[in-house]
This record gives C-alpha cells, structure tokens and sequence, in this order.
C-alpha cells in the first residue's frame, strides 16, 4: 500500500473520532510543550549565569598564596605570604602566554567624602586590571604606571560608591579618605553588576598595588595576582607556566605540594554552568514523565481502535492485506497522532517560554535543540507506543478477525 | 514465491482447483473437533459450484482453506498449480488478493468509505499503480451495474447494492475465483436472484463461482451441488438444468422493489 494513501486513511480514521483523537493528542501536547518550557527555562538560567561569569573576564587566570603550613596545621587558603611582587613581575616576563598582569592587594575600611562615608573594599591592583576584567572608565581616567610607582594616594571608584558618597556632584579631582588617609579621585568605572554569586561588582574602590600595601593594608605581599592568557584556549598553557615558574621560583619539591592556588574562570564556569545543567535536565526530566504518560496515553487508544475495528481488519486481510500492512497503517495512526501533537505541543511551548519570559521576568531560551529534541522525542513515543497495538492488530487470525462482532 | 502468485500458468487441463485428503482438526482444549474428515474434489475452471450443508458440517471450515484465510491440518490444496498447504502468511494473504474475490454474507464493505474506495481497496495490497486502480475499480464498479453510486457510502446503498459493491470489490482483481459465502442471507427474494443473475453473469464470461449457501432454493442457480454431511462430502452432482436468474426474476412480484432504490 502506497505511504501516502496510508497518511490519508490514516487521517480519515483520526478524524471519525476527533474528540477521542485530540484527547490522545492533548496528552503529547501538554508534554511536549512541558518540555520546550522547562528546556527553555534551563537554557535562560545558564545563559544568564554565563553572561555574568563572561563579565569577569573570560580567559583569565586568578593566582592565590596558598594555605601555610607550619608542623602539620594549616591555616585557611590565602594566609600564607608567598607571593611577591617579584613573582608577578617574573610571570610577565617569562610566560609568553601572559598577555595581562596585574598584581593585588587589599584593604577594606571606611570611606569618607565631606560629609558622607561609605564602608567599602579596596583593591590594590596593577595598571593593566582593567584590560583584565574589560572593565571601561566611565568618566576621568585610571591611574598610570608612574602612580603605580610612585606609590601615588589615587582612586578609581566603583559605580555603586560614586553613587553613595558623591550623589549629585562629580567624584573626578575631589578628595576621599580611606581610613585616614586622603587619596585623590581619577576617576569613575562603569557598572557592571552582580558576579555569579550575586556579589555588586561595583561596590569596590581600586588604587595602585604599591599605594594599598604601603599606606592601608601593610601587608608586604601580595594577596591575588590576576593574569589574562593571550587567548581562551592558551589559559591551560598559560597555567602550566606560571605553576612551574612559581615552583621553580618558591624552591617547592617535587614531592611537595604547590604553596599557591591558581583558579581560572573557566573552571568557575564549568561549575555554574553544571549546576544550571542539573537544573534543566531535572526540569526537563519531570516534563517528560508527562510525555511518557502521554504516549501511554496512545497505546491505550490505539488498543482501542485496534479492538473496534477487528472486522475491518479482518475484511483487509481476506482481501489480500499481508502483517505488515496492517502493521503498517496502525503504526501510521499512532505516528500521525503523535506528531500533529509533537506538533502543536512545539508551537505551545515556545508561545509558553515567552509568556514566562514577559510575566514572570525569567529569562527563557528556545533552542533549535530543544525543538530537535522534542520532536524526535514524539516520533519516537508514536512508535514505542503504537507499535504493540499495530503488531496485535497485525498478527490476528483472518477468520476469527472476520467473524467478529 | 510471492511473485509465482501473479504470473503462475493455469494449468492445462483446465483444472483449477485440486484438493486431495483434506484433514482439519481443530483442538478445543483437550478435545479434538474434525472439521474435516478427508475431503477430496476438483474443480475446473468455469463452473459454478453451490457448497450445501446443515451447519456444523464443515462447509465453513472448507470454505476458510479454500480461501486461503485457513490451513488444513493433513491433505493438500492446489490452486492452479500452487500447493497453498506449504505457503507463509504474508504469500497466502498474496493468494487472496490476486487469486480470490470473497463475497460475504454481511458484505463487509468499510464503512464511511466510499463504494469506489471499497472496490480500490484490494488493488493498495497489489502491485497496481494508481493510475490503473482508479479504472480498474470504476470498470467493476460498472460491470455490476453501479456506475452511478461510485461515490454513496455504503449507508447510502441498499443491501442489493451493498452486496454488488462487494462483488465488484471481488472481482477487481481478476481473480480465478470468486468464493460466496451465503451471498444473499441478508437480502431478501427478489435481491437475493438479482445478485444470483450478477453470479451467473460473470459466470458465463468464464469466472468460476463457489457459492456457500444452505437454501436448496438458492443452489438451484448452480451447476454443480457438492453437499457436505459431518466433515466429509456426502453428494457432489451435476446440476444438469440449472435455473436462470435473468428468466426467474420475470415470474417475481414487483412489490420490494421500491425499497432498493430508497436511499
């Protein structure tokens, strides 16, 4: 029998019973547009989470002292006093990989502009952090090279402190004191946001390394030395590098473990992004139970039909209809059934994620992948479960199919 | 095997059917029930058989194997040259629909199907390209004298009508023969000669008819009665002075015959 006469008879036998045949269908609909849903949903988290793990920096490499460890106890991360501004310097000029480099230190205190004060961080760092972070100047400028050495007393403020301590004027040239001690405002940054753990990026004030170590934090070593690789993919190398320098460079044996931390943001993105994976796939995986009940749902119907219309199987097979003929057509229902669901359930669901979008300001994303798969998911279920119907329909006994009433 | 189905020669003679020691047991739990109990006959092609029995004596059974919709049990079925005992579902099913036009007592037409659709309908499970279906199918539908209901849906039709779908149906094909099955045990006197003078018709263009029936009145159209008697043949004479369908329905009151044109 031709594929397309069966489509047809396919269609007639759907249509003689439309209610029966759109309730079947409403079950593959309503799992289908679940899936497409809650996909999107999954997919909008991890592309928001991307986003802002993407402002940081991407192919930036942050290196930490290590934990100290004296006659078998160690102290948190961090407290040990092992990086130098030397290593950093070494890093820039011995790693060919390094393309920025910017050595840190912090501080935090109290901050005071005439009349109002604001309790903030602030961060030493070198001249190149800002190409690090790719994080522009909003107004003024960012301190130099020459303020870096000379231990100048200047600052770039964040957005969120321009805004408290300086609400109607300009910050640019005025005066601040950090703890104390007055530093000079070059300049102000643009905003940023939040950080993947919904930190404000921009509540922060940076002056030069040399400036924070000396007058606020006097602590002669670094806390963090941040670098940026010359690409995404040289951030492994670039790793590499910096590892053996410092080992070399901190006398470490090779039996002995690394008396610094390096993290890179790929790695902080692979964690977030796994966890926004674990929540679409447990989104989608509660919405495919109600694709399965569906597909249950054509089994029991085509079951159904199959029994209704033993006679008229029986009238095919005397007229000359082999097994898989019968199989075939039965087959053809359940996938016709199936699809004009996948179907509809497809235009539901992507109409669905944009009014979850608009109401409940929660960013969705409809991926061609989704569709892909929910589609090839309803194929699938049609055959799964039209297949035992079909194949019992197939192999009934002519005359008992005949004499059936 | 299958392809042997559309091409296979007639053979020779002129026999078309040959059934030899035909056995047919069928096991009801632990009892066993013989059907058929070693049943042999020839049949040539052309002739037009009347199958008689009471029920129960195994002329439904015979029927069934004949039609290739069931397999002996012992004994063999050879039709024009095919031993159809040895054959697979899916070859049989081939058999049917080349071989065998049925026409059945409750017509079994699909219903909210058109009578052309129900005539095509055997000519999905061929070879045949759609362009020929379409004629093939009007052509039988014409040769019953239905032309112009190609379109009614079996609920449109009157049973004669029905039934005359349902020999067109069976004829579209060409097939060797066509096996009736109490063709008029749902249609009433005058209808019931009507689809008897259609038999008789085709008949005299050579198609061989097998008609099941167990009205007396009814074979007398035939020309040959093979009547069975508890699985196995009990007479099987010729009928030398059959009645005429076209001559019979002259001496028959009018009275029904508003009925079959109300649709």
């Amino acid at each position: 029998m031709k594929i397309l006469n069966i489509l047809l008879s396919a269609f007639r036998a759907l249509q003689r019973n439309k209610m029966r045949s759109f309730l079947t269908m409403l079950g593959i609909i309503i799992g289908v547009s679940a899936v497409i849903a809650m996909l999107a949903i999954g997919q909008g988290a991890e592309y928001s989470v991307k986003a802002q793990i993407a402002s940081l920096g991407t192919n930036v490499l942050m290196v930490y002292p290590g934990a100290q460890q004296q006659a078998g106890v160690r102290t948190a991360a961090g407290s040990a006093t092992t990086l130098t501004e030397d290593d950093a310097l070494a890093i820039a000029k011995e790693c060919p990989t390094v393309q920025y480099i910017s050595p840190g230190s912090m501080a935090g205190g109290q901050v005071i502009a005439g009349n109002l004060n604001w309790s903030t961080g602030i961060q030493g760092v070198g001249t190149d952090y800002l190409e690090i972070r790719q994080w522009p100047v909003e107004y003024g400028e960012f301190f130099t090279d020459q303020d870096v050495k000379a231990a100048a007393k200047v600052c770039i403020l964040g957005k969120t402190v321009a805004d408290n301590l300086f609400p109607e004027s300009s910050p640019v040239d005025q005066t601040v004191r950090i703890r104390s001690v007055p530093f000079k405002v070059v300049g102000v940054l643009t905003k940023k946001g939040q950080n993947a753990m919904g930190q404000d990026q921009d509540d922060v004030i940076l002056a030069p390394y040399t400036t924070v170590i000396r007058r606020l934090s006097h602590w002669p070593n670094l806390r963090f030395i941040l670098v940026s690789a010359t690409s995404l993919k040289d951030i492994s190398v670039a790793q590499t590098q910096i590892s053996d320098l410092l080992r070399m460079r901190h006398k470490i044996q090779p039996y002995d473990s690394d008396d610094f931390t390096i993290r890179n943001q790929t790695d902080l993105a692979a964690t977030a992004t796994a966890t926004t994976d674990i929540l679409t796939i447990l989104l989608a995986s509660i919405a495919s139970v109600s694709l399965l009940v569906g597909g249950i749902g054509i089994m029991n119907i085509m079951l159904v039909s199959v029994t209704e219309r033993t006679r008229e199987i029986g009238i095919r097979m005397s007229i000359g209809a082999r097994s898989r003929d019968i199989l075939t057509q039965f087959l053809i229902e359940a996938l016709v059934l199936s699809l004009l669901g996948g179907i509809t359930g497809i235009i539901l669901g992507v109409i669905g994620s944009s009014v979850i979008s608009s109401i409940a300001k929660w960013p969705t994303i409809v991926t061609a992948f989704s569709i892909i798969l929910s589609f090839g998911f309803s194929i699938a279920i049609g055959i799964f479960f039209g297949f035992y119907p079909a194949r019992k329909a197939a192999l009934l006994n002519p005359i008992d199919a005949l004499r059936y009433e | 095997m299958i392809a042997d189905v559309y091409n296979a020669p007639i053979s020779a003679n002129g026999t078309l059917i040959q059934i030899d020691h035909l056995t047919k047991i069928y096991q009801l739990g632990e009892v066993d029930v013989h059907a058929l109990r070693g049943v042999s006959v020839s049949v040539s092609k052309g002739e037009f058989v009347a199958i008689m029995g009471a029920s129960g004596s195994g002329k439904s059974t015979f029927m069934n194997i004949l039609g290739c919709l069931d397999k002996p049990t012992k004994g063999s079925y050879v039709l024009e040259g095919i031993d159809v005992g040895k054959l697979s579902r899916d070859e049989l099913a081939a058999i049917r629909n080349k071989k065998i036009g049925f026409v059945f007592q409750g017509f079994n037409l699909l219903s909210r199907t058109s009578a052309l659709e129900n005539v095509e309908l055997p000519l999905f499970y061929g070879p045949t390209s759609n362009k020929v279906r379409k004629a093939k199918a009007i052509e039988a539908i014409e040769r019953v004298g239905l032309g112009d209901r190609i379109h009614h849906y079996p609920n449109q039709l009157s049973g004669g009508q029905q039934q005359r779908v349902a020999i067109a149906r069976a004829l579209v094909n060409d097939p060797s023969i066509i096996l009736a099955d109490e063709p008029t045990g749902n249609l009433d006197s005058r209808t019931s000669v009507e689809v008897l003078g259609i038999f008789q018709e085709l008949n005299d263009n050579g198609i061989t008819v097998i008609l099941v029936t167990h009205e007396p009145d009814i074979a007398t159209f035939a020309k040959r009665h093979i009547v069975f008697r508890d699985g196995k043949i009990k007479t099987d004479r010729i009928n030398s002075n059959p009645k005429i369908a076209s001559e019979a329905i002259k001496e028959m009151p009018m009275i029904d015959d508003e009925e079959e044109e109300t649709i």
